[in-house]
């Protein structure tokens, strides 16, 4: 008897899609920003003390029993409307049964046979325009487990010296959203990937029914992933790459399992069932547990909980309360805001159009908040390796910096500076400016003349070209006055007064 | 004083209240005299050991309140609960704040409820004293009492026989006088079974008449908290006190709840169609139950009832499907005991502390026989592939039950039978064979898996052994059990020494220090 190859060098992005299809699979979870949890009425909250947000029912204490929360259900079918799904007018919760900590009931409630939604779509759009649909199975409610924390090396349960579990996040109301296979992304496979997740978090912020911040867990992403031989259609063994908490993790985290699957089978070995884990520090996948289409969590309806009713006047009161569909809202947005096609992509795969949008609606023109999140803030996220939009810049901010700049009170330079400052937490731009002093030196003391003066004896050839027409060498000037003021000498007025000294009219 | 303690404690529960109300008797010395009822017959080898916790103090202090309340007069007197100053004893499967609830299990040794069940909120609202919590087979498993953890409770009626089960401690402590009311749950018979094996009065409500929030679950859609006494009129009331909706619970009805001691201050049967059930008679049943079980109904045909005969086929399956619904919904509700977050921890001996050995050495070394036979049984019947044969086919079973009964009620207002085929068995007779013990149950079961109400009330003695009588009626209808049920007992009274007269005189344990 051999073993099974099972393991193999990954094959380079284009070499795997030269000989295989990859098959995408997504399974979203999204926590709801309820003020209460899914069947309790502990506090729904985040980074409060370990199990202080809990109560006898999500603690699962002898006894107690499930309520549903109102709110949740109609979060959910508001996600299943925004998600293009039929809604069920009759659905029931069921016990999916399983031993582990995290879990206090060692059953989690959930959905199985009869999800709330079901049959839906989205209409992803891709970097370049192009519209690619992907087809949505379902979306069921269900709760959070707990958080474990495993003490030691391992970083993991087996092997731990100790684990701990904070139970506040037990409970709290989660809408796990399944699409169907993806057969067809080829090699924009990663790509997709990006944009669905990315779809999906718009459309739950945008619904409000969720914080969806992917950092902190509101929105996961699970990647199934499978690759086939070009010319095939039967589907190969997928591996499900667990709780991938960025959109640039997922879009790496695919094309790893890509590459990982095709070299694999390319030397003739066999792809191993199981889930894996992401690892953000070498963007590669490690294998977690086996797992087989047969593992039995015994699911039977949960008999402590009655049947969900949804009546078709309530579902079609919430479809008219949802907002403005994400891809009519890009269209809208590009229209107002004269963008070109490109420019305005490149804000939209960015994560950035929330931001802008809310910038402008700060009163700050379309190609300035445009400026501001694609450049100074999208450069300072990259060398913080996160989203420009998890920096944490509020567009109240940049609306205050374009109004300092617009006030002569800072120039650009100036206000990258502050930028800098305000994500260092020191406060709002104007505090940071009066604090550190960083104000534009104006004229009235007599200090940015003074400065000028100094400049222009030191260059006399500069001041014998100005005064000879050629008004480009006030350049020239420029520097040496920056240096003598700090870098808080406005342009503008460097010019204006090395003009008006030389007599010329600007 | 008017009374003295011996007569006091067999007063029923209505007359304690009216004397409390009257300022008769103080609810200090009534709950006193059942403390000293419950010292002298509970304990020792050859007592009822009913109680697996006394809780004096706290009944005492309870019953010290309502006397102040009654003392100083005027809103606050005026608005006591009738029941007031009446002390009760509590199943130990419904958690209570302050006093341990064990469930009659090892797993839970030592536990104490941070929360109080929603029947003891209502219980505590009300100002019953609670005289502490009644010993019961294992999670509720059993129909004897024998499978707790914490030894068994003997029949007062004869202290070599069984109790009935699982509550076979409030039972117990009821038909002992030890309290004139107790709290049972009836998930197969729990409350009526013993009810007939002691001749107490046990009542098991529509499914959702009372919140099941608090009452450690056995199998959720069965399980249903009730009320234990002596008379009819007893149990009405409390039956009254603890139902109602329950925001807390799911499954809890809504509406109005049924002035049930009312119906059954003014019961008759004159015009009542009473269903006599074809399947709930005859073999496997003995002939004293069933001597007792035809006289009822010749006295119920002689008041004016209307005795028709009604055939439900499907009952012939009613014990299967509930041996398969109770212990899957059983193996899961149980789950949660792994000793990970409280109760009974077991370290495994030897071989690495993983969690899953912990997990397994808790349940292990937790669980006792019985138990784990259900959890078994539940977690093979939900199993993948097994599924649609077992649980899938039991409640189609269950729905087949239930259109047994609605149209057995086209027929009869309410049905009738045994409640038990059998009086107290002795104290260990079924410990080898399971299945005779389910059989036990086979007449109560029926009604928990079509959520209607039932009520056995005592039908007279076989050879100095209480028999039970049972009443069905429609979900809802409670009322319907109580007017039958009260009738039968107003019949049975008539030109008959009075039922609890007749119960035998217990070995006082300070007269018999065994085992001290």
């Amino acid at each position: 008897m051999t073993d099974t190859l099972t393991d193999a060098s990954p094959l380079s992005f284009e070499e795997a899609l030269e000989q295989f299809d990859p098959v995408l699979g997504f399974e979203v979870h999204v926590e709801l920003n309820t003020k209460t949890k899914m069947f309790s009425s502990a506090p729904n909250a985040f980074g409060d003390e370990p199990n202080t947000n809990v109560n006898e029912v999500c603690l699962g204490l002898p006894g107690t029993l499930p309520v549903v929360n109102g709110r949740a259900v109609e979060y959910a079918v508001k996600l299943g409307l925004a998600l293009n799904c039929e809604i069920a007018e009759y659905c029931r919760f069921a016990r999916k049964q399983y031993f582990y900590p995290d879990t206090p009931k060692n059953w989690q409630t959930s959905q199985y046979d009869e999800p709330i939604a079901f049959d839906g779509y989205l209409d992803i759009e891709l970097d370049d325009g192009e519209i690619f649909r992907v087809e949505i199975e379902r979306a069921h409610m269900e709760e959070d487990a707990g958080k474990l924390t495993h003490a030691g090396t391992s970083g993991r349960i087996q092997g731990a010296d100790y684990s701990l579990v904070d139970y506040n996040r037990s409970g709290i109301p989660l809408v796990e959203i399944v699409t169907k296979p993806i057969v067809g992304a080829g090699a924009r496979g990663p790509e997709l990937a990006r944009a669905y997740v990315s779809a999906v978090r718009d459309i739950v912020k945008g619904l409000d029914i969720s914080d969806a911040k992917m950092e902190r867990g509101n929105v996961r992403c699970d990647a199934n992933v499978s690759m086939m031989p070009k010319g095939t259609t039967t589907f190969g063994t997928r591996s499900e790459t667990k709780n991938v908490n960025s959109l640039r993790a997922v879009e790496h985290a695919v094309t790893f399992e890509m590459r990982r699957h095709a070299g694999i089978l390319a030397a003739g070995g066999t792809i191993v069932q199981e889930t894996r884990h992401w690892q953000e520090g070498t963007r590669t996948t490690s294998s977690g547990r086996p797992k087989s289409d047969a593992d039995d969590y015994r699911y039977f309806p949960e008999p402590d909980l009655v049947p969900i009713v949804t009546t078709a006047a309530w579902v079609e009161e919430l479809r008219s309360q949802l907002p403005e569909p994400p891809a009519d809202r890009r269209r809208r947005l590009l229209a107002a805001w004269g963008f070109s096609e490109q420019e305005f992509r490149d804000v939209v795969a960015a994560g950035l159009l929330d931001e802008l949008d809310e910038t402008v609606a700060a009163g700050v023109a379309p190609a300035v908040a445009r400026k501001w999140w694609m450049g100074e803030i999208s450069r300072l996220a990259n060398a913080r390796d996160l989203e420009p939009a998890a920096l944490g810049v509020q567009p109240a901010t940049i609306s205050a910096l374009n109004a300092l700049i617009e006030q002569g009170r800072i120039n650009d330079k100036i206000a990258r500076q502050v930028l800098e400052h305000v994500i260092a937490g020191e406060g709002a731009p104007e505090e940071i400016v009066t604090a550190r002093g960083l104000e534009v030196v104006s004229d009235d003391s007599g200090a940015l003349t003074a400065a000028v003066e100094k400049a222009m004896t030191e260059n006399p050839d500069v001041v014998e070209k100005i005064a000879a027409g050629k008004l480009k060498a006030i350049g020239a000037l420029i520097g040496p006055v920056m240096k003598e003021t700090r870098g808080q000498a406005d342009a503008g007025k460097v010019r204006e007064i090395v003009l008006a000294k030389l007599g010329i009219d600007g | 004083m008017t009374t003295h303690t011996h007569e006091l404690i067999r007063l029923t529960a209505a007359e304690m209240a009216a004397q409390l109300r009257a300022g008769e008797i103080t609810s200090v010395a009534l709950t006193q005299a059942h403390l000293d009822r419950i010292a002298a017959v509970d304990g020792g080898e050859r007592g009822i050991h009913a109680f697996l916790h006394v809780s004096a103090e706290e009944a005492l202090r309870t019953a010290a309140e309502v006397d102040a309340i009654r003392v100083a007069g005027g809103a606050e007197a005026e608005a006591l609960h009738p029941l007031a100053g009446v002390p009760i004893a509590v199943k130990d499967l419904i958690v209570t704040e302050g006093q341990p609830t064990t469930a009659g299990s090892k797993m839970l040794d030592g536990w104490m409820s941070p929360y109080d069940a929603t029947v003891v909120t209502k219980l505590r609202a009300a100002k019953l004293p609670i005289l502490g919590k009644t010993n019961l087979d294992e999670f509720a498993m059993g129909s004897s009492t024998e499978h707790s953890a914490y030894g068994v409770t003997r029949n007062p009626w004869d202290i070599t026989r069984i109790p009935g089960g699982s509550g076979g401690g409030s039972a117990a402590a009821v038909a002992a006088f030890e309290a004139p009311l107790a709290l049972g749950t009836d998930t197969g018979g729990s409350i009526r079974q013993p009810g007939a094996m002691t001749g107490t009065v046990g009542g098991k409500p529509t499914y959702g008449a009372v919140s099941r929030y608090g009452a450690i679950a056995m199998a959720s859609s069965l399980d249903q908290i009730g009320p234990v006494a002596r008379t009819t009129e007893d149990a009405a009331m409390l039956h009254e006190l603890i139902a109602g909706h329950d925001p807390k619970d799911s499954t809890s009805l809504t509406g109005e709840v049924p002035a049930l001691a009312e119906t059954v201050r003014g019961a008759d049967v004159k015009g009542l169609r009473i269903g006599v059930i074809k399947q709930l008679q005859g073999e496997g049943y003995q002939e004293g139950v069933l001597a007792r079980f035809h006289e009822a109904l010749d006295a119920l045909r002689a008041a004016g009832a209307e005795i028709v005969e009604v055939d439900c086929p499907s009952f012939e399956y009613a014990l299967g499907a509930y041996y398969l619904i109770m212990p899957s919904e059983a193996s899961s509700n149980l789950a949660k005991f792994d000793g990970v977050r409280y109760g009974t921890r077991v370290l495994p001996e030897g071989g690495p502390l993983t969690i899953e050995r912990v997990m397994g050495s808790t349940r292990a070394a937790g669980f006792g026989d019985e138990v784990k036979r259900r959890i078994i049984l539940g977690t093979y019947a939900l199993s993948a592939g097994y599924y649609d044969a077992y649980y899938g086919s039991a409640q189609k079973v269950r729905t087949l039950i239930q259109q047994d009964f609605d149209a057995a009620f086209t027929e009869a207002d309410v049905l009738i039978s045994p409640t038990s085929p059998t009086v107290a068995f002795p104290l260990g007779e079924k410990d080898d064979d399971p299945l005779a013990m389910y059989l036990n149950d086979v007449a109560t079961i029926p009604a928990n898996l079509a959520g209607i109400p039932g009520l056995s009330v005592p039908g007279g003695l076989s050879d100095g052994l209480p028999v039970g009588i049972q009443f069905l009626a429609p979900i809802r209808e409670d009322a319907r059990v109580y007017r039958a049920g009260a009738a039968l007992e107003k019949l049975l009274a008539q030109d008959a020494e009075p039922f609890w007269a007749q119960a035998p005189e217990l070995a006082e344990a300070a007269a018999h220090p065994a085992g001290k």
